[in-house]
C-alpha cells in the first residue's frame, strides 16, 4: 500500500481543519488587536507601559500556554482557537498602534481643519493610512499562527501537528513531511495572499489596481 | 468678521500672544506675517481653534468662538495648510468633497461643486478627479488643497504658509490665482506668510507681528510708504526704495552754489575758479531761481563788465523738489545738461540732481540702502 492511498485523505482533512484553526484565530486575534491597537492609539501616555505587559503573553511557550487553557477548558476547537488568537494578537496589535502613531501629522491638521471630529479623521483618514501597516501585522500574525497551530495535535484535536508528532513518535520520516509540506505551503501562500491585499489597500493605488 | 479681543496664548513660560486685539473685516483679504515665532500662525489657528487661547475672546462673524463646538466652527471655514494635507487615500474628487459630505450635502451638488471648482484653477475634471494626490504635481496639489477649502462655500478660508514649499514659477501663479479667486468669490481671506512680496502682491491689509503682537497693521501701501519699525523696514528690503513716494528733493544736492543776478562777472568768474566749477545757479533778487551762468557764457559775450544776468541761458531743465525722482531722471538724460535744477514750492532754487545723483539712487533700489 503507498502513503499516499494510506495518508492522502487523512492529509487533506488535517489541511482544512488545520487552515480552519489559523483563519477563525487569526480574524478573532486580529478584530480585538485591531480595538485595543486604537484604544491605545489615543492614549499613548499608557500605551507605552501596557504594549510590554502586552507582549510578555508573547514569551510564554505555545506549549505550556495551550495545556493550561486545556486545563481550564477541556479538549475543545475553542481551546486551541482562543490560545491562538490571543498568539495572533500582538504583532497586528502593535502594528495598529505604531501605524497610527506615525501617520503623518499634517494629514490629522487637515482633517481637523476639515472639520471632522475625531472618530471620523480615526476611521476616514488615520485608519486608512495605517492600514498598510496593520497588514503588515496581520501576515505576521497569520505565518505565526500556521505554525502554532502544529500544536493544536497536543490535546488531540487534529491538524497538520498529527502527522508531525505521530512521525516523531514512530521515527517516521515520511509521515513528518506530511505533515511539515502542506503547513509551509500553506503559510507562503496566505502570506502572498495578505501580501495582494496590502497594495490594493496602500493609498492612492486602488486605481492602479483597477487599471 | 473676525474680531481678537485681549488674546492671550502661552506655552509654558513663553508667551506666544500677547493681549492680541485686532479686526479684520468681511471681504478682506489679510496677510499675517513677521519672523519666525512671532505668533501669525498661532494666531491663524486661534480662529478655528485648532488652538485655543488662555485668555481673552476670538470672536468670527460675532460668535464667540469659544462656545461653538469646533467641529461645526471649522466646518464654515476653510484651511489651507503649508504642507498641502491631501488624503492620500482620496481621489482628487473625494479629497475637494471632504467638507460638503460632512455636511450632507447631496451627491449631485457635491458632483457639481467639484466640477465648478475644479474648472476654476483650469484642471479638467476628467482628467485629474479620479487621481491620487501622488500623481499630481506640487502646484496641483496646492490647487486642490485649496479647492478642498473652498468647497462649502465658507464665508472664511484661512491659509497657513499655502505656497511656501513650492518653486517660485509655481507660487507666482498659484498666487495670481488667488487674487482672482478672491475678487470673484468675495470670502475673507487670511493667510499667513513669512514672504513680504507674498504680503504685498496679495493683501489688502498687512498685519506684522513680532513677539506675539502687532507691530502694524496696514495696507501694502501704506506700509511700504511708512513701515513702523526697523524690522519692517528690514522685512520690507529693498522695496521700500523703489516707494513711489521718492522724490526729486530725496536724491538731489543741496547747498548749491548761486549768485544775484546783479553780480558783477568778475566776482562770479573768481567764485567759479575758488569752487573748481563751470557754472553758477543764478538766482533774482527775490531769491527766485532765475537761470545758469556758465563760463563758457562768459567767454562767448567776452565781457569783462557786467553783471551775471546779462549772460545767463535760461530753459534749462528744472523740477519741482516734490517731482517724482523717475520724472526728473528722465529730464536729466533727455536734456543733456549735467544736471537738473530743483526748485522749492516758492520758485527758490532747493539743489540740483546731477548723474551723480541718479546712479546713487539705481544703486539703492538694486541693492537696498547704501550709506
Amino acid at each position: 500500500m503507498s502513503f499516499w492511498t494510506m495518508y492522502g485523505s487523512k492529509i487533506f482533512i488535517a489541511v482544512w481543519v488545520h487552515l480552519f484553526y489559523v483563519l477563525v484565530s487569526v480574524s478573532i486575534g486580529f478584530v480585538v488587536a485591531l480595538v485595543l491597537g486604537i484604544s491605545l492609539s489615543q492614549v499613548p501616555k499608557y500605551a507605552k507601559y501596557i504594549l510590554p505587559v502586552i507582549s510578555v503573553f508573547q514569551t510564554i511557550p505555545g506549549i505550556v500556554f495551550i495545556g493550561m487553557l486545556f486545563l481550564i477548558m477541556g479538549m475543545q476547537s475553542a481551546t486551541v482557537i482562543t490560545a491562538l488568537a490571543i498568539y495572533a494578537v500582538f504583532p497586528i496589535l502593535k502594528n495598529t498602534y505604531v501605524g497610527l502613531l506615525d501617520v503623518d501629522y499634517q494629514y490629522i491638521e487637515a482633517a481637523r481643519g476639515c472639520g471632522m471630529s475625531r472618530m471620523q479623521s480615526l476611521f476616514e483618514v488615520e485608519l486608512p493610512l495605517a492600514m498598510p501597516t496593520i497588514i503588515g501585522g496581520l501576515r505576521m500574525s497569520t505565518v505565526y499562527t500556521v505554525s502554532w497551530a502544529v500544536l493544536a495535535s497536543m490535546i488531540g484535536l487534529g491538524g497538520l501537528g498529527e502527522f508531525i508528532y505521530i512521525g516523531i513518535a514512530t521515527n517516521n520520516n515520511a509521515l513528518i513531511v506530511a505533515g511539515a509540506i502542506p503547513a509551509a505551503i500553506m503559510a507562503i501562500i496566505l502570506s502572498l495572499l495578505i501580501d495582494k491585499l496590502k497594495k490594493r489597500l496602500e493609498p492612492g493605488s486602488r486605481r492602479r489596481a483597477v487599471l | 468678521m473676525i474680531r481678537f479681543e485681549h488674546v492671550v496664548k502661552r506655552y509654558g513660560k513663553t508667551v506666544i500672544l500677547d493681549d492680541l486685539s485686532f479686526e479684520i473685516a468681511e471681504g478682506e483679504f489679510a496677510v499675517l506675517i513677521g519672523p519666525s515665532g512671532c505668533g501669525k500662525t498661532t494666531t491663524l489657528k486661534s480662529i478655528n481653534r485648532l488652538i485655543r487661547p488662555e485668555e481673552g475672546t476670538v470672536y468670527v462673524n460675532g460668535q464667540d468662538t469659544a462656545e461653538v463646538d469646533p467641529v461645526k466652527l471649522r466646518r464654515g471655514i476653510g484651511y489651507v495648510i503649508q504642507q498641502i494635507g491631501l488624503f492620500p487615500n482620496m481621489t482628487v474628487a473625494e479629497n475637494i468633497a471632504v467638507v460638503p459630505k460632512r455636511l450632507k450635502y447631496n451627491k449631485e451638488d457635491i458632483n457639481r461643486i467639484v466640477h465648478e471648482l475644479m474648472e476654476m484653477v483650469d484642471m479638467s475634471y476628467e482628467e485629474y478627479a479620479g487621481k491620487y494626490p501622488i500623481e499630481l504635481s506640487g502646484g496641483q496639489q496646492q490647487r486642490i488643497g485649496v479647492l478642498r477649502a473652498l468647497a462649502a462655500s465658507p464665508p472664511i478660508v484661512l491659509m497657513d504658509e499655502p505656497f511656501g514649499a513650492l518653486d517660485p514659477m509655481t507660487r507666482s501663479t498659484l498666487q495670481e490665482e488667488m487674487i482672482k479667486l478672491h475678487k470673484k468669490l468675495n470670502k475673507t481671506f487670511i493667510m499667513v506668510t513669512h514672504d513680504m512680496d507674498e504680503a504685498l502682491t496679495l493683501a489688502d491689509k498687512i498685519i506684522f507681528m513680532d513677539q506675539g503682537k502687532i507691530i502694524q497693521m496696514a495696507s501694502p501701501e501704506e506700509m511700504l510708504a511708512n513701515p513702523g519699525s526697523d524690522l519692517i523696514r528690514n522685512f520690507m528690503g529693498k522695496r521700500s526704495a523703489e516707494s513711489p513716494a521718492l522724490t526729486a528733493g530725496d536724491f538731489m544736492r543741496a547747498n548749491i552754489v548761486s549768485v544775484y543776478a546783479s553780480r558783477s562777472l568778475r566776482e562770479c568768474t573768481a567764485l567759479m575758479a575758488r569752487n573748481n566749477i563751470d557754472s553758477l545757479l543764478v538766482k533774482n533778487e527775490d531769491g527766485t531761481y532765475h537761470g545758469i551762468g556758465t563760463i563758457a557764457n562768459i567767454k562767448k559775450y567776452g565781457l569783462s563788465s557786467g553783471t551775471i544776468g546779462d549772460v545767463i541761458t535760461t530753459g534749462n531743465a528744472v523740477s519741482n523738489i516734490g517731482e517724482d525722482a523717475r520724472e526728473c531722471f528722465d529730464k536729466l538724460t533727455a536734456s543733456g545738461d549735467g544736471y537738473v535744477v530743483v526748485l522749492n514750492d516758492d520758485n527758490t532754487i532747493a539743489g540740483i540732481v546731477t548723474r551723480t545723483s541718479m546712479a546713487k539712487a539705481m544703486a539703492q533700489a538694486l541693492w537696498g540702502d547704501v550709506q
